[in-house]
């Protein structure tokens, strides 16, 4: 069934139809349409779950953490400041091993205070063991909640579905509602590794050595270092599961098919724009205006930032004379986080690195400033003319 | 009323392993040894980072027989409200929630989530061992930590402010059940945890737990010092019931009496007290004085 409806809305369907029993959550502009929209469903009864209106993001967080090791499927969504708040129940999550998904919408971070775009508070998490999800429009959003709940249990790892904020979350746009029936055969019920039960008590989280130790049985049991070492493990594998869920989903759905990267026109591409989320899709005009020049351009969207796709993001991006990464985020002092990973990507894969494309950051949209189609299609026309020159350029900046 | 427990009618089964990790005499250890008895089995404990993480034990091994999650410092209470909602979600809301944290835990990096979770009413027992400082980390002060005693980071001055009043802001709340208990009073503690289970919504209880090193009093004197410190008027056993204050135990029993220790007797057993001048301790009297003038108009 078509339905249109806004991103936020996308988004709660998708929680509703992954039969999330527990949600708990605070208020934040982009997000809250999403969150009312789980209240009402759940208020009306037309979705079985525990709707927890929590003091702050850090306890809801606290509340799914605690949820999740009791059992239940559970859901928060957040954005901007929210997230950052939640920043050391992030690592926690993903640390405990707890298949929590939360959407994040996108919103630039303070201060000053900016409730518009951009991408940084999810970049902000990076590093913290989640599985980070981009979607680029609604139909991305409803379907990757879906995914995402079915790649977090598969890998006991926590997933994040970033969309963004006003351009996806506030805008609507036709998208397909899954069927009960399909995602009844795609989601299984939720089968956690342990849970917490009085009939089987265990003392989850506890201190941990720096070294293994033997346990009550003369096992040894894990140090601190190989509980995260198998984390890390665990999420490269998860670029594979990541696609296995993205192809047993097609099967069923009939859409979908790239779980990693979406690469647009990029097969003879002499050049290649690679980005995260909505503004992917607007890069395919600027494509089109720029062929039209005679310009070999394509766009390539990363749809999982972490775990990295470093060897599809290689495999799509090594033909290419000039890769140019337009990013709403940096790591203050140097230059766009997905640049830098890019760059490192390159590095790793290509031989002979005098044939390696060059990589050119620049950085759009910081706060939710518009990005013009005119302005990409000027700024990739000079990049493609010119040479690289250090250090990311800043499309639409006015001093 | 029910029957209060006795040492005789106390169950035998014990939910926590001998040789823990706790310090000798420590107060927090009869605590939670006679509080898992009430609270029994089907009990999921939720414990942020304190002294009881370290008395658990070091993984793989646990010296707590019952399920217990370890949560980060400041999300005892909205964890505890996490464990309670997916228990309903499947049906098992036989099982009981209990938040087992320390002063800084509770009146400090852990008000927000508890003053939530009690706003909200979630249907759990909150309890607060209160030692006074942050004796995990050595002993630094915290907003329970009394006036005038020395701590790690008020070490030459003592602590300037008054000891914050937790169970009245838990009160404030106007939820069902808000009780004092005291580790040198266990057999109170526990009837007060039993009472607590038969009332729904969230409860409070704030437990005086005696910590001989940092409080500076030698261990075989914990009991002593935790009666001292209800004898002498300083720190009373009350419960709230649905809004009705009532002194219970031995401090109901100084009501009738009339007469308190005075305050230098407790004062005088610990080190961090070491520098409180004769104004000073006159000063702490005239204020237990003060509070026990209610209590005895109220009477």
């Amino acid at each position: 069934m078509h339905i249109i409806e806004n991103g936020n809305v996308a988004a709660a369907l998708g929680v509703k139809l992954a039969g999330a029993q527990v949600i708990a959550a605070y208020p934040i502009t982009p997000q809250t349409p999403l969150t009312e929209k789980l209240s009402e469903l759940i208020e009306a009864g037309e979705m079985q779950a525990q709707y927890v209106p929590v003091e702050s993001e850090h306890s809801a967080l606290a509340a799914c953490i605690a949820a999740s090791s009791t059992g239940a499927r559970a859901f928060t969504a957040t954005s901007a400041n929210g997230l950052l708040y939640m920043h050391e129940q992030i690592h926690w999550a993903a640390g405990a091993r707890l298949p929590l998904v939360m959407c994040v919408v996108n919103r630039a971070v303070g201060a000053p205070w900016c409730i518009w775009n951009d991408h940084q508070d999810s970049i902000s998490q990076r590093d913290t063991g989640w599985i980070q999800m981009y979607a680029c429009d609604h139909q991305q959003i409803i379907d990757g909640v879906l995914k995402a709940f079915s790649l977090a249990e598969a890998t006991s790892i926590p997933v994040m579905v970033c969309y963004d904020g006003y351009l996806l979350s506030h805008t609507y746009m036709p998208f397909v509602v899954p069927e009960e029936e399909k995602v009844a055969r795609f989601l299984k019920p939720f089968k956690p590794a342990y849970a917490l039960d009085p009939d089987n008590p265990a003392n989850l989280n506890t201190v941990t050595l720096p070294d293994i130790r033997m346990d009550v049985t003369g096992e040894m049991a894990h140090g601190y270092m190989e509980i995260r070492y198998l984390l890390q493990e665990d999420l490269r594998a998860a670029l594979t599961i990541a696609q296995q869920t993205e192809d047993a989903f097609k099967e069923i759905f009939g859409r979908g098919g790239n779980a990693l990267v979406e690469p647009y026109r990029c097969d003879d591409a002499e050049y290649i724009v690679v980005g995260l989320g909505s503004l992917t899709y607007q890069l395919r005009d600027v494509v089109e205006i720029l062929r039209g020049e005679g310009l070999k351009l394509g766009v390539l969207g990363v749809r999982l930032y972490r775990p990295f796709p470093d060897q599809a993001l290689t495999e799509a991006l090594q033909h290419a004379r000039g890769v140019i990464v337009i990013e709403k985020a940096l790591s203050y002092g140097y230059e766009g986080a997905l640049c830098s990973d890019i760059k490192a990507a390159l590095y790793e894969h290509i031989q002979d690195r005098s044939r390696a494309p060059f990589v050119k950051g620049m950085i759009a949209g910081i706060g939710g400033r518009d990005i013009r189609t005119p302005d990409l299609t000027a700024t990739l026309r000079a990049a493609i003319a010119g040479t690289p020159e250090e250090g990311p350029d800043w499309i639409g900046i006015k001093l | 009323m029910p029957a209060k427990t006795t040492i005789l009618t106390l169950p035998k089964e014990e939910f926590v392993h001998p040789g823990n990790r706790a310090c000798t005499g420590c107060g927090l250890s009869i605590a939670y040894r006679i509080g898992l008895k009430a609270l029994g089995p089907d009990t999921i404990l939720v414990v942020p980072p304190s002294c009881l993480t370290v008395l658990q034990g070091l993984f793989p091994v646990a010296s707590t027989k019952l399920p217990c999650l370890n949560v980060t410092f400041a999300s005892t209470a909205a964890a505890a409200t996490g464990v309670l909602e997916a228990l309903k979600a499947q049906n098992k809301e036989h099982i009981k929630v209990v938040g087992w944290a320390g002063d800084g835990g509770t009146s400090d990096i852990g008000i927000q989530a508890l003053s939530g979770a009690a706003e909200r009413g979630d249907d759990f027992i909150f309890l607060c061992y209160d030692n006074e400082g942050y004796m995990n980390t050595g002993v630094q002060r915290s907003g329970t930590t009394p006036q005038w005693a020395l701590t790690a980071n008020t070490p030459i001055k003592g602590k300037r402010q008054q000891k914050k009043d937790v169970p009245a802001i838990m009160a404030a709340h106007g939820i069902d059940y808000v009780a004092t208990a005291s580790a040198a009073y266990p057999l109170d503690l526990y009837d007060k945890i039993g009472k607590a289970i038969s009332i729904q919504g969230t409860k409070y209880i704030h437990i005086h737990t005696p910590c001989p090193p940092g409080w500076g009093f030698e261990p075989r004197y914990s009991i002593k010092v935790g009666r001292l410190a209800v004898e002498t008027g300083y720190f009373d056993l009350y419960e709230v019931d649905h809004g009705a204050f009532r002194l219970t135990g031995a401090s109901e029993k100084l009501l009738e009496k009339r007469q308190l220790v005075p305050v230098r007797d407790y004062l005088k057993t610990q080190s961090r007290f070491k520098i409180l001048t004769e104004e000073q301790i006159a000063e702490i009297q005239a204020r237990v004085d003060a509070k026990w003038s209610t209590y005895y108009q109220g009477a």
